[in-house]
């Protein structure tokens, strides 16, 4: 009897390696003995040390993710997608599963019979031989580089996945690096640089690090006329050198670089600055160690040559905050992360629209990002929000530039929307010529929000007040802050509004503490995050930053950081908001990856209890912030 | 008249109808469904007929792609009207038999499964009609609608029903075979499997 179902499975296998190679009545055969399995997100298919089942699988949609447990962490290996074979172990052995297979996402996999397979595949050198390879790949020791499969090779998320491991490696470096000794003479000491193409050398006494000097020495000691060419190297060189030990991973070269500020570290024996050097670990060798690495996106950006290139890297970006979450790296590190990497996809697609376009631009202009992208808080695809300012120009010529950058705007925010950006709901884009106009236009819009603070004026500041410079001529926007800053200082009457504003959603805990939810509409019983946790802090963060006249740093935890160096006498309620408002922010991150929305809303059951304490202490510093604002702006009578 | 009920209760059931109605009391342990769907000559619940039934059933959350059952049936009634929704001519390729015949089949494949369809109330209908038409009882399965699911999972009113193209574009599932009768069970079979997640049944 026919079976239609059976058939369509067989045509859509029959384009995937091995089945291609199987005749057709083999495969429907094939097909008519598969079942078909639904997998909800990061549901688990096998785990590792599960007795094998009598069947292999291929994804048909969605994505399936393998990894290997070491101690407590996950480490994902390999992402399968449609077509992808997984759990073929049990084909080959017939010990326990290696790996866990856990969804990625919703996924339908197909589970085909080892038994009706076996037979079919013998007689086929072809889908045997592929599956010896892929069976290779997906067991072998994911350390070792040497047995890299074919089948995986070919698939592009995969290589990624794997420096995944590699971040966990050690790290490659210059072994016997040159050095210098104290006393030599800079003159000769750069020419020893300049002859062997390198950037920094490492200066000994006796055979132990001293110092180093780089580049950066020559330029700020030498170039500057500090220090004549033919002093000794010891009076120019950066001391003491950063010092570590033989076999570093990578992820703890990366971590020491950061922490004491310097692109080199110098390897010795025992990894005191006692003992012989062996190497020296440069930042370079720590970008190239990882193709996965943030610094490595942000290259992959600025070379794209089409949307659809930034379009994938925005993807792997989105793999990499998973990951990132999965591994529970700071949240402020992976926002400042993802803020540079969406930040150079933007500037990317700038230069691609601008090459586009028939002329160069008629005059300077900057754009920038303003509310959450602005702040850099951005890590789940919401919608864009931007703004395009240009220099003044004539008045006979305020027509025609303005309508040149409209048109690059229109083709700026439909590619991001190509890239996953959705359009702005409320029109706020570079593309809406309100929003796209002259530095003196601007000038005169942000003062009229300032000097008339109505409820639009308000919003509007709340959403603009958070800019970030992306691409263009930094001056124009830098113009624009001194008139904020200049209006707003000693504006009592403007921070009365604002802090208001920012007092207008108050702690989201009812009088025993208990969450207050959603009362009615379509997330009845859910907890909006959004409004209820970070807008408070939020909101408080940007009106304590502008009246304490901090510039440039519209994120909000660095604006409560810089709020607590400034004012000590309100240190810990500032530091405590900044990390409420961290681990709000991971909260609604999660929320939106497992549910691959903008995470607004949480379902409270679905918290642990172990969260929801995490939740309501974090809900905490949003009262004590509301007071000193309250007492600040001596709001009791206003509102 | 008015008695001739007795005569039918009377009348001798057929061997199939017995041996479904047995399964019923067969105790099974695992748990089988089977997602079907009527492919019919309209929607007219007296005057149209089945024109094919595609089904396929689900043991342990999984899709037994090999229980599945495809039957054409053969036309008395025809609407030419409905052929270039369906693709089935009435004198078409596909094998058909007649409505005793798919009858009989139907009955021994599903055996005592929970139904499951979309809008079930209409294709168990369309069956039981049939089965009217044959002198014999109606379905005694219990069943399940994935539009009903749906509702409750999204806590909607009864009257607020859901087509199986929308769902298809909210659980993201492929529509390549619509409107064959096999087709659409897949299709459900795959809605009705996310559907009994979410909702934990």
């Amino acid at each position: 009897m026919k079976n239609p179902i059976a058939e369509r499975i067989a045509d859509f296998l029959k384009q995937f390696h091995p089945f291609s190679e199987i005749g057709y009545t083999h495969l429907l055969k094939v097909a008519e003995s598969c079942s078909v399995l639904y997998l909800e997100k990061n549901q688990v298919l096998f785990h590792v040390n599960d007795a094998i089942h009598d069947s292999f699988y291929v994804v048909a949609s969605g994505a399936v993710g393998l990894s290997v447990s070491s101690d407590t962490d996950d480490v994902l290996i390999d992402k399968c997608d449609e077509g992808d074979i997984l759990g073929l172990r049990p084909f080959f052995a017939k010990d326990n599963y290696l790996m866990t297979a856990k969804a990625r996402e919703e996924s339908i996999v197909y589970a085909i019979p080892i038994e009706v397979f076996r037979p079919i595949a013998m007689q086929n050198s072809g889908a045997l031989d592929f599956l010896l390879q892929s069976f290779a790949s997906n067991t072998r020791n994911p350390m070792d580089k040497n047995h890299k499969g074919k089948l995986i090779s070919e698939n592009v998320i995969y290589d990624e996945q794997k420096n995944e491991i590699q971040y966990y490696q050690p790290i490659q470096y210059t072994k016997n690096p040159i050095t210098a000794s104290a006393t030599d003479i800079v003159k000769y000491v750069a020419q020893t640089m300049s002859s062997r193409k390198i950037g920094s050398i490492i200066i000994h006494e006796d055979r132990l690090p001293v110092g180093i000097v780089t580049d950066k020495d020559l330029r700020s000691k030498i170039a500057t006329g500090l220090f004549t060419i033919d002093v000794a190297v010891n009076q120019i060189m950066s001391s003491p050198v950063i010092t570590v030990p033989e076999n570093l991973s990578i992820a703890e070269a990366q971590m020491m670089m950061l922490k004491h500020n310097v692109g080199h570290l110098c390897v010795t024996k025992d990894g005191s600055n006692l003992t012989e050097i062996t190497g020296i670990i440069s930042e370079h060798d720590v970008v190239v160690a990882q193709a996965n690495n943030p610094g490595v996106l942000l290259r992959q950006s600025r070379r794209a040559e089409k949307t659809s290139d930034l379009k994938a890297i925005r993807a792997k970006l989105a793999d990499l905050i998973q990951n990132s979450i999965d591994k529970d790296i700071p949240i402020q590190h992976i926002c400042s992360l993802t803020g540079e990497i969406n930040n150079a996809i933007l500037e990317r697609l700038i230069t691609l629209s601008i090459e586009k376009m028939d002329t160069p631009p008629p005059a300077k202009f900057a754009w920038f990002n303003i509310g959450s992208q602005g702040r850099k808080e951005q890590l789940l695809l919401t919608d864009q929000d931007n703004a395009l300012v240009f220099e003044d120009v004539e008045d006979e010529r305020y027509e025609e530039v303005k309508n040149y950058f409209l048109k690059l705007a229109q083709k700026v925010t439909k590619g991001l929307n190509k890239i996953g950006y959705a359009y702005c709901p409320a029109d706020m884009m570079a593309s809406n010529p309100q929003w796209c106009k002259s530095v003196s236009d601007w000038k005169n819009q942000f003062k009229g929000w300032i000097q008339n603070p109505g409820e639009r004026g308000i919003l509007m500041c709340t959403i603009f007040f958070d800019y970030d410079f992306v691409y263009g001529e930094e001056s124009l926007i830098n113009e624009i802050s001194d008139v904020v800053f200049g209006e707003t200082e000693n504006n009592d009457l403007f921070f009365a509004y604002l802090g208001a504003d920012a007092l207008k959603n108050p702690a989201p805990l009812g009088f025993f503490r208990q969450f207050l939810v959603e009362s009615d509409g379509e997330h009845k019983d859910t907890f909006d995050i959004k409004a209820r946790g970070l807008v408070p802090l939020v909101d408080a963060a940007r009106l304590l930053a502008i009246q304490c006249r901090i510039r440039n740093n519209d994120n909000t935890a660095f604006r409560f950081m810089k709020l607590a160096e400034k004012e000590p006498q309100n240190a810990a309620v500032y530091e405590a908001c900044g990390e409420a408002f961290l681990v709000l922010l991971r909260f609604r991150t999660e929320e939106g990856l497992k549910n691959e929305n903008d995470g607004r809303y949480l379902n409270l059951k679905e918290l642990s209890k172990l969260d929801k304490v995490k939740l309501k202490n974090a809900f905490q510093p949003i009262s004590e912030i509301q007071e000193i604002i309250k007492n600040r702006f001596q709001l009791t009578y206003f509102t | 008249m008015s008695w001739s009920w007795l005569k039918k209760i009377q009348k001798e059931a057929p061997k199939f109808w017995e041996d479904y109605l047995a399964s019923f009391h067969v105790n099974d342990e695992t748990k089988r469904y089977v997602v079907f769907d009527c492919e019919t000559t309209g929607l007219d619940i007296k005057k149209d007929r089945i024109l094919s039934i595609g089904a396929v059933a689900i043991v342990d959350g999984q899709i037994k792609v090999q229980d599945s059952l495809t039957l054409f049936v053969q036309q008395d009634i025809f609407k030419a009207e409905s052929v270039p929704i369906h693709g089935i001519l009435k004198e078409g390729q596909e094998e058909k038999v007649v409505e005793a015949e798919a009858a009989i089949q139907f009955l021994d494949y599903i055996k005592n499964a929970t139904l499951v369809a979309h809008h079930a109330n209409f294709d168990i209908e369309m069956i039981n009609q049939a089965l009217n038409r044959l002198d014999l009882g109606r379905l005694k399965n219990q069943y399940m609608d994935t539009d009903i699911m749906y509702q409750k999972l999204k806590y909607y009113p009864e009257d607020q029903h859901t087509s199986l193209d929308e769902l298809c574009e909210v659980f993201k599932v492929k529509k390549s075979d619509r409107h064959t009768a096999s087709g659409d069970a897949f299709i459900t079979a795959l809605i009705f499997l996310k559907l009994k997640k979410k909702l934990d049944i």
